[in-house]
């Protein structure tokens, strides 16, 4: 077959497709194929976590999650792949796993050898990314040195994490628009969904209901187009993309949470809120938050020796800024309190992160608040706070 | 290096071994451990003692009786490095649940000859009685974080053992919370992570095996397991378990006990 022009231009009219579910099969096949590992959204301990996926057979097909502050249920409900929103996990732990070896030494004479941990990189494709989480990639590329950014924290970004950007750099996402809103969804208050804005290989978009269950496939990359010639496929008609329209508009109505409108200015000028110790009263300083936030990038260093120590090794692990060792500095922690601690948090996610790295920490992805043992709510923080302005 | 080897003492007071089987539970590294040190005084293991002075004692068990205070003294004088390892050592264990009642009517309701019973009202942490250089959580400890606690002293650094919640544990292990997605009870949320999040993996909330961990919240957790549907005296009996006389568990048993 010839091929001439961009893999894009070749796809046929306004270059969106529709495949079945025996597409989505063939899509699976075809990332397995060119030696990726299929990570996706699959039922497990009652929740939908992102784990490898050998076929479709292996999604969510008929789940959905109930969602709300301290709370997570499954419950059957119609037959969508991707009914559910998002889980406990975040594709972080896999372009940024909770555990990295840095490097190993070991003795050699007087002196010591060091070595680089084996250097394959693991080549992801990622299935069901979702537009608050691919909001939350682009924000760890900054904070990563991947992508440039004006932010305040640009001088000092002279460096690259090699390892997170070699990950990234070698992945496919595939991005789904999301049908429905779960009970702490609040992206669409910040910018970032329903619909994925870009920086996918290929996006879709369920379309079940009235006896069809299809997907609406967009194209985001040359490699995604590529993967997509050898798929099954019809061309999308313009009843097709309506569909797909209305599915996302629907989800955008439907948020379970907003955000206030600028929170970076309202939190920065309420330092001293007496609101802070409410908070602080009930956090527990677990730390979930910060585990399960897609854009939380904070590690700590651990070393390893073995009982000769002849052999060490140097780790890299997921920290928080909820533990008290985080902020500890010669002579004691300076963030001992609860309140300085979630004040922190919830200032650099909204607010400082800005001047830092140019962007919002925060994807509205509504993790922290489905996912905290007693349903602290960012949303509620912010709002309560703005109220309190109002009274004046 | 032709050094001496450090010699290592393992000593045990009111408990059940459990902890200091862990040490002949590390099988592959055991032969290494005896390698690196000399193990003086190991009755579990065995019958040679080698008199003190010793470079690292490993103390299991509470405080009992009066001859243990007694001679938990002496061992300290005789020790460079004193590590409690489990419950009872570092907060009395199971045992100090006795701290909350009358002993003198357990003695009588329990014994034939309560004048035989030689024993102190309460039952309390090593660290009570003399100054303690670690404490290693757990009911029982995990053996990975013993043989990490030998190998930083041995090697002159400090040990690896966070006193994180339980949470970041099962986070860091892609467990789901089960309190979240099952609503079921746990007390990993003011708990220090250590075991491996052994229960959570198999949908179990966290016993708090390991103790409170480093500035708990526990009265917010009460509040969220009575959201959940346990009552005051679920709640006392929780954390009225293995850590029971850890200072934050106490507190939080006598705001809910009746």
């Amino acid at each position: 077959m010839e091929r001439t022009g961009t893999v894009k231009d070749r796809l046929a009219g306004n270059g969106k497709a529709v495949v079945g579910i025996e597409g989505l099969d063939a899509l699976i096949a075809a990332l397995r194929d060119d030696g990726y590992a299929v990570i996706g959204p699959r039922v497990r301990d009652g929740a939908v976590v992102y784990d490898p996926l050998d076929s479709p057979a292996d999604l969510p097909w008929g789940w959905i999650d109930e969602q709300d502050g301290g709370r997570y249920r499954l419950v059957r409900e119609g037959e969508a792949a991707f009914g559910h929103v998002v889980g406990p996990q975040s594709w972080k732990t896999y372009l940024y796993p909770p555990r990295q070896t840095l490097w190993t030494g070991r003795r050699d004479g007087p002196g010591f050898t060091v070595s680089a941990p084996d250097g394959a990189v693991p080549r992801y494709a990622f299935l069901g990314v979702r537009g608050c989480e691919l909001a939350a990639m682009a924000v760890q590329d900054r904070v990563f040195g991947v992508t440039p950014h004006g932010g305040r924290a640009v001088g000092e970004q002279q460096f690259t994490d090699s390892g997170y950007a070699a990950r990234r750099n070698a992945a496919f996402l595939i991005a789904v628009n999301c049908g429905r809103a779960g009970g702490t969804c609040f992206c669409a208050s910040m910018g970032t969904g329903p619909k994925a804005a870009g920086g996918y290989d290929l996006a879709l978009t369920e379309l079940v209901g009235d006896g069809r269950h299809e997907f609406l496939v967009e194209v985001g990359s040359e490699k995604g187009a590529a993967v997509l010639e050898r798929l099954p496929r019809r061309a999308a008609e313009t009843r097709d993309v309506d569909a797909a329209e209305r599915a996302v508009e629907r989800a955008r109505t439907h948020m379970g949470r907003t955000m206030v409108e600028d929170p970076a200015s309202l939190l920065a000028r309420n330092l001293e809120h007496p609101r802070w110790d409410e908070v602080a009263a009930r956090c527990l300083s677990c730390a979930n938050c910060t585990m399960v936030c897609p854009t939380c990038f904070c590690t700590t260093v651990e070393d390893k020796t073995d009982l000769t120590g002849d052999h060490v090794e140097r780790w890299r692990r997921w920290d928080s800024c909820f533990t008290v060792d985080f902020s500890y500095i010669h002579g004691g922690a300076i963030r001992q309190s609860a309140r300085s601690r979630y004040r922190q948090w919830m200032t650099h996610k909204l607010s400082s992160w800005w001047e830092q790295f140019g962007t919002s920490g925060c994807t509205g992805c509504g993790r922290c608040i489905t996912w905290c043992p007693v349903g602290i709510d960012i949303t509620e923080e912010a709002q309560a706070i703005k109220n309190s302005e109002g009274r004046g | 290096m032709g050094q001496r080897r450090p010699k290592l003492a393992v000593w045990k007071f009111s408990s059940c071994d459990g902890c200091q089987l862990s040490l002949l539970d590390c099988e592959d590294e055991l032969l290494t451990v005896a390698g690196a040190v000399e193990i003086a005084y190991f009755l579990e293991a065995t019958r040679v003692e080698i008199r003190g002075p010793y470079d690292v004692s490993l103390v299991e068990g509470s405080i009992g009786t009066p001859h243990d205070a007694e001679r938990i003294r002496k061992i300290r004088q005789q020790s460079k490095t004193l590590i409690t390892i489990g419950a009872c050592a570092t907060a009395g264990g199971i045992q100090a649940l006795r701290n909350f009642r009358d002993v003198e009517g357990f003695i009588r309701a329990v014994y034939a000859r309560p004048e035989f019973i030689d024993t102190l009202a309460t039952s309390t942490a090593i660290q009570d009685h003399v100054k303690v250089d670690f404490e290693l959580r757990g009911c029982p400890i995990n053996k990975e974080q013993l043989l990490e606690v030998l190998n930083a002293f041995l090697n002159g650094r400090r040990p690896v053992v966070p006193p994180h919640s339980q949470c970041v544990e099962c986070k860091l292990h892609g467990t789901v919370c089960v309190m979240v997605a099952r609503g079921t009870p746990c007390l990993g949320p003011v708990t220090q992570a250590g075991c491996g999040n052994l229960c959570p993996r198999h949908d179990r909330g966290c016993y708090g095996c390991f103790g409170p961990k480093e500035t708990p919240n526990t009265a917010a957790l009460a509040k969220q397991l009575t959201a959940l549907g346990w009552n005051d005296a679920d709640i006392a009996n929780a954390f009225r378990s293995f850590n029971a006389n850890a200072e934050a568990f106490r507190r939080e048993g006598d705001v809910h006990e009746g």
